[in-house]
């Protein structure tokens, strides 16, 4: 995939892979074996026919790749985009142990784009189902269960908590990964297909989830309110001035473009060095808008080794290229600050690993006598979220696991309420937009099935 | 959208909006806030109700004008316009127990906030003894508003003008004198009234609730930013709080981490102020890069 200079694209936020020209796609999607037994699909969380769409594009038929691409995943503009291909369809594709595999994120990414630039097609027909459905959140859950409902007819309307729809594709992923207007795209698409979506609404707090039903008319509803809660790592110093959730430092950016502060009105500090704590995506995604940001140090420290590391392969290496330092077996015990309340520096314990714990993953153990300081201005911790538990919280009957998930019946998705349905990270905790999307779409069907069949 | 169909003004920089959202207007209960935008690209910040009307369909609130987004809230924010956005109730609503005597004390613009507490004790029954304090006799309102939902009205002016001259701290001191049966005290102001509200109630062993105003992004409990020590633990104002019980909050730690952001405010301010300047000289506003 061709990709901007490293050095001129960590000063700025625009994207960072350029996509393929369509020979270059063509010529990637003959790179496919057309196995008898096409295992990709296996590793695609929502069972996209992946070799017929690479087919399609191979025999430069664009219009059936797209249209076979959307009908399995209706976000393939993002997911091409954010989707941990090396863990999914690309680690199961036979290319992948001799020649590398056939890039199937980037070729779904192509097509998506490619339909983005067609003309759009006629209106669809207005909703025709008389049940009305509303969604909570509009992140990929949510987006995608509106999406799903919508071409059955049904009525949606996305009730969103922030003032611009899109959950963490908005708040959280940069726009050097997954550029706004793609988004705006997506959910302009769904407006066509007369989803309503409705900002600054916070169900359970505005408005109750019975409100929805009894005051509002809603036959069903689906919960897609993600993983929003920040996690702290409980150290001494994590409230001292220079020290953000990942969350806040991405949220001020992406959702607030603090970038153009201040031009935008939100501001964000970012110092020469900073350090991020945690080796996820969101760990990435923090570090690499420092670096953006002008920070002339921007380091990860994570108290595991490179190979338990949780990102995307493709992130790593987009960091390292853009001069991020990867400090590991690094454990953070406390944040150190100046008279004034400012971070000046983390002080950390070196770690070996040691005998696998529960998770599988080598335990890191620390070594005595190898605390150190880190001199930085900025703390960024990137540890986890957990479900947000504010509708749980105000809503009676709706049961939740003691980890703060929503408890769904794992067919159909049906929460604990009558006709609550929910997916996504609020029901797994913090996962992928792929799953979050399956999740929707499966939770669609369901609410199809138990709408029509008046259960 | 969020239509504004009443403005008044107390002071140079204090006003009050009356904000069409019947929805929210509904929902509201008594310390909860909301978060306010101006635009597409301004600040989310959080406002707490000062008042709320299910039959008008509105909500009130009380804005002190002291940083970009509120001084241009004071410029722009007129009869007929709009705000782009207005969300909540987000917070926990104050919890109004079943009290036989409180003193809901009013800082400047704290008066606003602790008013819909204060009237909230009243219709329960309470005693409520007001303690409102000002700087001076010029920047007092809803004197009246805040007499009519109490049994005793302390006013307190830094210069004396206008009830006794001292600190609020002073009116909690002589209501506690002249009662000695008091419950609870809920203070609402700036942060340092607030902490020696809480020292001056301390060895009186009497709770005294207080409503925390940190730096907020969403308000939903998403960003963390907002992050207050309260009895040691770490709490989310927005979504535990914001009321939190006096004698346990860490007030130096809030008032340390509301000046996160004291440079880029004060930077943004006067932009706008020097933009502002060259709209009303009739022309176009400058550019950031003079910064």
């Amino acid at each position: 995939m061709p990709q901007r200079d490293a050095m001129e694209r960590a000063r700025d936020f625009e994207e960072v892979n350029k996509g393929y020209c369509f020979a270059h796609a063509m010529f990637e999607a003959e790179r496919c074996l057309r196995c008898q037994d096409p295992v990709c699909m296996e590793g695609c969380p929502v069972r996209i026919p992946i070799a017929d769409f690479v087919h399609a594009i191979a025999a430069g038929d664009l219009p059936r790749a797209a249209s076979i691409l959307r009908t399995a995943n209706p976000l393939p503009a993002i997911c091409g985009r954010v989707c941990p291909q090396e863990s999914q369809c690309e680690l199961k594709c036979h290319m992948a142990k001799r020649f590398g595999p056939v890039a199937v994120g980037h070729l779904e990414r192509f097509v998506a784009d490619w339909e983005r630039s067609q003309p759009v097609g006629e209106p669809p027909p207005s909703p025709w189902q008389s049940a009305r459905v509303a969604v909570v959140g509009s992140g990929p859950a949510g987006l995608v269960c509106a999406g799903q409902l919508a071409r059955q007819g049904y009525p949606v309307t996305v009730y969103e908590a922030l003032h611009a729809p899109g959950g963490v594709l908005r708040y959280g992923i940069p726009e050097f990964r997954l550029p706004n207007a793609i988004l705006d795209w997506e959910i302009e698409a769904l407006k066509r297909l007369g989803v309503e979506f409705v900002n600054n609404v916070v169900i359970g707090k505005t408005i109750t989830l019975d409100d929805l039903f009894d005051r509002h008319g809603f036959a069903a509803v689906f919960i897609g309110t993600g993983a929003g809660l920040p996690k702290f790592l409980g150290i001494p110093g994590e409230n001292l001035n220079g020290v953000y959730s990942a969350n806040e430092f991405l949220t001020r950016i992406n959702l607030m473009q603090a970038f153009q502060f201040p031009e935008a009105d939100t501001p964000l500090k970012v110092g020469k060095r900073v350090a991020v704590i945690g080796s996820g995506n969101t760990a990435m995604d923090a570090v690499r808008s420092a670096r953006r940001l002008g920070a002339e140090q921007a380091l990860v420290v994570y108290r595991r080794s490179e190979a338990e590391m949780t990102a995307r392969i493709e992130e790593y290496h987009h960091a390292i290229e853009e001069g991020v330092e990867f400090h590991w077996l690094t454990n953070p015990v406390e944040v150190i600050g100046d008279d004034d309340g400012w971070v000046t520096g983390l002080k950390c314990l070196q770690m070996e690993l040691g005998e696998p714990d529960e998770s599988g993953r080598a335990r890191p153990v620390p070594i005595d006598g190898s605390e150190f300081e880190l001199p930085v201005d900025n703390v960024v911790l990137s540890i986890g979220t957990t479900p947000n538990p504010l509708l749980a919280k105000t809503t009676p009957g709706l049961a939740t696991h003691p980890w703060g998930g929503l408890v769904v019946d794992e067919n159909k998705g049906e929460t604990s309420r009558r006709r609550v349905y929910a997916g996504g990270d609020a029901v797994t905790g913090a996962a992928t937009v792929i799953l979050a999307a399956g999740a929707g779409k499966s939770a669609a069907e369901a609410i199809h099935q138990d709408l029509s069949a008046g259960i | 959208m969020y239509k504004i169909l009443t403005r008044e003004d107390f002071s140079d920089a204090t006003f009050l909006l009356e904000v069409h959202h019947p929805m929210l207007a509904k929902a509201a209960k008594p310390g909860q806030f909301v978060i306010v935008m101006v635009q597409a690209d301004g600040e989310r910040i959080p406002l707490t109700i000062a008042d709320f009307s299910t039959e008008r369909g509105t909500i009130t609130l009380v804005v002190q004008a002291v940083g970009k987004t509120t001084r241009q809230m004071q410029q722009t924010c007129k009869v007929g316009g709009s705000l782009y956005a207005v969300v909540g109730p987000m917070g926990m609503p104050s919890h109004i127990g079943e009290r036989s005597k409180v003193v809901c004390v009013g800082g400047g613009l704290g008066v606003a906030p602790v008013y819909p507490q204060a009237r909230a004790f009243k219709e329960r029954g309470a005693y409520v003894i007001g303690v409102i304090g000002f700087r001076n006799k010029e920047l007092i309102f809803w004197e009246e508003k805040f007499a009519s939902v109490c049994d005793e009205l302390i006013i307190c002016t830094d210069d004396g003008s206008a009830g006794i001259k001292g600190l609020v701290t002073d009116g909690i001191a002589k209501a506690i004198e002249a009662h000695p049966d008091i419950e609870e005290v809920i203070a609402i102001g700036p942060p340092v009234m607030m902490k020696f509200c809480a020292e001056t109630t301390r060895p009186h062993e009497i709770k005294t609730m207080v409503s925390l105003n940190p730096i907020m992004v969403d308000g939903t409990g998403m960003c963390g930013g907002c992050r207050v020590s309260v009895g040691g633990e770490m709490k989310f104002c927005c979504v535990d709080g914001p009321d939190f019980d006096g004698h346990q909050v860490d007030f130096d730690e809030l008032m340390n981490r509301l000046g996160r952001f004291k440079s880029e405010e004060r930077a943004s301010l006067e932009r706008w102020t020097r933009n502002d300047n060259c709209r009303l000289m009739g022309e176009e506003p400058r550019s950031a890069d003079l910064s």
